[in-house]
């Protein structure tokens, strides 16, 4: 299966059998999709010309941008290329925070839960940093999930200060799913900008921007089968958040650039083959996922799962756990050895893991959040790759707890 | 030799990679590790995520990819501040001098590496040190040697490991000099062959070991004084100065018999700082605690044998007389500018009986 080969070769130093378990930080990319920019590689024309190739390459452009609109409840204007997740997080962060303020100028206050990604988490605080903006931290419950109370509680303590809200859709380190409908709806009531990083959920979950009302939704093509430096922010009609990139005024004027032409039908092509199976899709990892808890509780009996249960609550693909007295990092490094590839969360460009601040803010101390591992699922794992862990992780956590005593 | 999986630790210097490379070639299963250890505070930004010493990890980690083993970064900056960069602050308070680097050796890379390693499975730690182990990994009695090449020797500053810590350590240079150190790296291809060697304090980014020093322990003025007690000068911080020091005194007025001054003696808690003619700093006998035979058993006789005092310093002839905890060292001829902190590390030949940390030292007796 070719698929199947794809995930073996991306798991550096492993030989013969490699479980890859780590779909959230990037998935391999679908045959359809590698067929779609490898031949549009050979192509020429830049979407913005005006003769006959530049005509090409915008219709490629436009097909798959009706092809995503379509699958996530957007018109095709409502779609903006970008080169990532992390650069439509800063561009609806920021852009919008920048275009409410410019209207309202007592606008200050950014709502935002404390376990974003880093993309909203540190556009947020660079806007507390440099723009006088009020960062308003959102807390979350036990298992990660904020509630459509605790931001009615935050917006009435002064509506009219509001700026913008981010919430995640799925948090992409505990899988943990936010009610982002009601969220979204709360915020609307109050005309309030809306934006849902939902890079991991669009895979998994059945993600609308019309469905939800949210004012901006971000989008990737590499978690899904595309490739990376594809990325998406869906925007409202009407919505104009000040643009961060300035240039050619492609995109709407929000995000100038020349358009990644081939990147962009792959990432069509993606999104198309996993919209067209993600139903079926969700149930197979959400069956493998159970598995895998399973087998590592009996394993390990002391482990915790951590973010919410499995259930509509949580991403079907994830499992992260906390393994008391074990180093995340020496979880990892026995797993990498045994050919299995998983994550610790966040490590600093020197390539040193950090404790999780999503752990932290569901209230978990530091050697809770340093000890723990997630592991996560795709299109190309299969029953072996969780038997494979199951095989596995009990030698490996025991051994991981003497080395850190 | 059996296939063994070996830490090698890589600090994104040219030996240790060398020595990497020759470890996973002899047929070892090697893991590289870099340790991370600085925490230096303008580097952290929004709580914890940066850290420093890219350069190095960026090194360390390409080093490893060209020679094709896996990598990974350890986090040991809360072991290193404690165990050698507050040791080293705590040294000078007290009126000694640190080896920050043998420290390092005996709490980081062969403690707290080397346990971690053990406990993940590994047989032993590889590191780029310029000296020679006999005998293979797991075995006992493994004699450490000096280098060949002698300007480059570290022996010293491994001195201070146990027999156990040597029974796991793996140090594959010893029998190359520096200069074929570089022209192997740059024949396998690493890209740093021609990086230069480092000699500063490692946690001292500056060099400025004073200024480090009075930021850490702040102003503390006192006297300076001849052996008479007469006052011919002050100071800042009796941190400022080490046993032979003869530059930057600032002494008031010339001595009497208008011969330069050295320092002799450091008195932390008068904050007393004497100094005196060169001859003053003549040294006879040495008393040195925590003693470490790795080398030969502890000795219950006097044994003699070759003392070195501090690091790429001369070596004495010297007998030794151990009694539990403590070690008295009668030098043959008289050694200048011992200072308390440093290590003697005793010699057989170029071989490593073992070490203990200088105490306290006496003149040389008068019959000398």
């Amino acid at each position: 299966m070719s698929e199947r080969a794809a995930a073996d070769h991306s798991v550096a130093g492993g030989d013969g059998a490699a479980a890859y378990l780590d779909h959230a930080a990037t998935t391999p990319m679908l045959p359809a999709a590698v067929a779609a920019m490898t031949a549009e590689l050979a192509e020429l024309g830049n979407a913005s010309s005006l003769h006959n190739a530049g005509r090409r390459a915008r219709r490629v452009v436009e097909e798959s941008r009706e092809l995503i609109a379509e699958t996530y409840g957007a018109k095709p204007s409502e779609v903006v290329f970008t080169s990532g997740g992390t650069e439509a997080d800063n561009l609806a962060v920021k852009g919008l925070f920048w275009a409410r303020t410019a209207a309202e100028p007592g606008r200050r206050r950014v709502l935002a839960t404390a376990i974003e990604h880093h993309a909203v988490l540190d556009s947020v605080r660079w806007l507390a940093d440099h723009e006088d903006a009020d960062a308003d931290w959102l807390p979350v419950d036990g298992n990660g999930r904020l509630s459509v109370a605790t931001l009615a509680d935050a917006i009435e303590r002064d509506p009219a200060s509001v700026a913008m809200i981010s919430v995640m859709w799925a948090n992409n380190e505990v899988g943990t799913v936010q009610p982002i409908a009601e969220l979204a709806s709360l915020a609307a009531e109050y005309e309030i900008p809306f934006h849902s990083d939902a890079v991991q959920a669009a895979g998994q979950l059945p993600v609308s921007l019309a469905a939800t009302g949210a004012t901006a939704l971000t989008i990737t093509a590499h978690k899904i089968g595309g490739p990376v430096g594809a990325g998406a922010l869906l925007l409202s009609k009407g919505a104009e958040p000040v643009p961060v990139l300035h240039g050619g005024g492609q995109e709407r004027d929000v995000r100038s650039g020349t358009l990644d032409v081939p990147a962009i039908r792959a990432f069509a092509a993606a999104v198309e083959v996993t919209a067209g199976r993600r139903p079926d899709e969700a149930k197979r990892l959400a069956a493998l996922r159970d598995d895998l808890i399973a087998q590592v509780l009996a394993a390990v009996p002391d482990a915790i799962l951590n973010g919410s249960p499995p259930g509509p609550d949580r991403l079907p693909a994830n499992a992260h756990f906390s393994f008391p007295g074990c180093e995340g990092d020496a979880l990892l490094m026995l797993l990498d050895a045994r050919g299995i590839a998983c994550s610790t969360g966040s490590a600093c460009t020197a390539g040193v893991a950090q404790p999780s601040h999503v752990l932290l803010a569901m209230g978990a101390d530091e050697a809770r959040a340093r000890g723990s591992l997630r592991f996560s699922l795709g299109h190309s794992s299969e029953q072996a790759d969780v038997d494979a862990l199951g095989a596995v992780i009990g030698e490996v956590a025991e051994r991981a707890r003497r080395a850190a005593r | 030799m059996s296939r063994l999986r070996v830490l090698a630790a890589m600090s994104g210097g040219v030996d240790s990679a060398v020595a990497a490379a020759r470890a996973a070639e002899a047929g070892h299963d090697v893991t590289g590790v870099h340790l991370a250890l600085s925490r230096n505070p303008s580097s952290y930004r929004t709580g914890a995520r940066g850290c420093c010493t890219l350069e190095d990890a960026r090194d360390a980690r390409r080093a490893a990819d060209v020679i094709g083993i896996p990598f990974y970064v350890w986090d040991l900056a809360d072991r290193f501040h404690t165990d050698v960069v507050q040791d080293f602050v705590d040294a000078y308070a007290r009126g000694n001098t640190p080896n920050p680097c043998l420290r390092c050796n005996e709490k980081i890379k062969f403690t707290a590496v080397l346990d971690r390693a053990v406990a993940l499975g590994f047989d032993a730690v590889c590191t780029g040190h310029h000296a020679q182990l006999q005998g293979s990994p797991g075995e006992a009695g493994r004699r450490l040697v000096r280098s060949v090449d002698a300007a480059k020797d570290q022996s010293y500053v491994l001195g201070v490991l146990t027999s156990e810590q040597l029974s796991r350590a793996m140090f594959p240079l010893g029998d190359t000099t520096k200069a074929e150190v570089r022209r192997e790296a740059a024949r396998r291809g690493l890209g740093v062959a021609d990086k230069p060697d480092s000699h500063d304090v490692c946690f001292i980014a500056d060099g400025d070991t004073q200024g480090f020093l009075r930021r850490q322990l702040g102003s503390a003025p006192g006297q300076l004084v001849e052996l008479d007690g007469a006052v011919v000068g002050s100071h800042d911080g009796s941190y400022g100065f080490t046993i032979g020091q003869r530059k930057g005194l600032r002494i008031e007025r010339p001595a009497a018999d208008g011969r330069p001054r050295y320092v002799l003696s450091i008195e932390p808690v008068s904050r007393t700082v004497t100094v005196g003619p060169a001859e003053a700093l003549d040294v006879g006998e040495i008393d040195a605690t925590g003693p470490v035979w790795s080398g030969c058993p502890s000795p219950s006789a006097p044994i003699d044998c070759l003392v070195q005092l501090r690091a790429h310093g001369e070596c004495y002839p010297a007998t030794c007389w151990t009694a539990g905890e403590e070690v008295t060292i009668r030098l043959r001829n008289p050694a200048r500018g011992v200072a308390a902190g440093q290590a003697a590390v005793f010699y057989d030949g170029d071989a490593v009986l073992g070490s203990a940390t200088i105490a306290r030292t006496r003149p040389a007796p008068d019959r000398c």
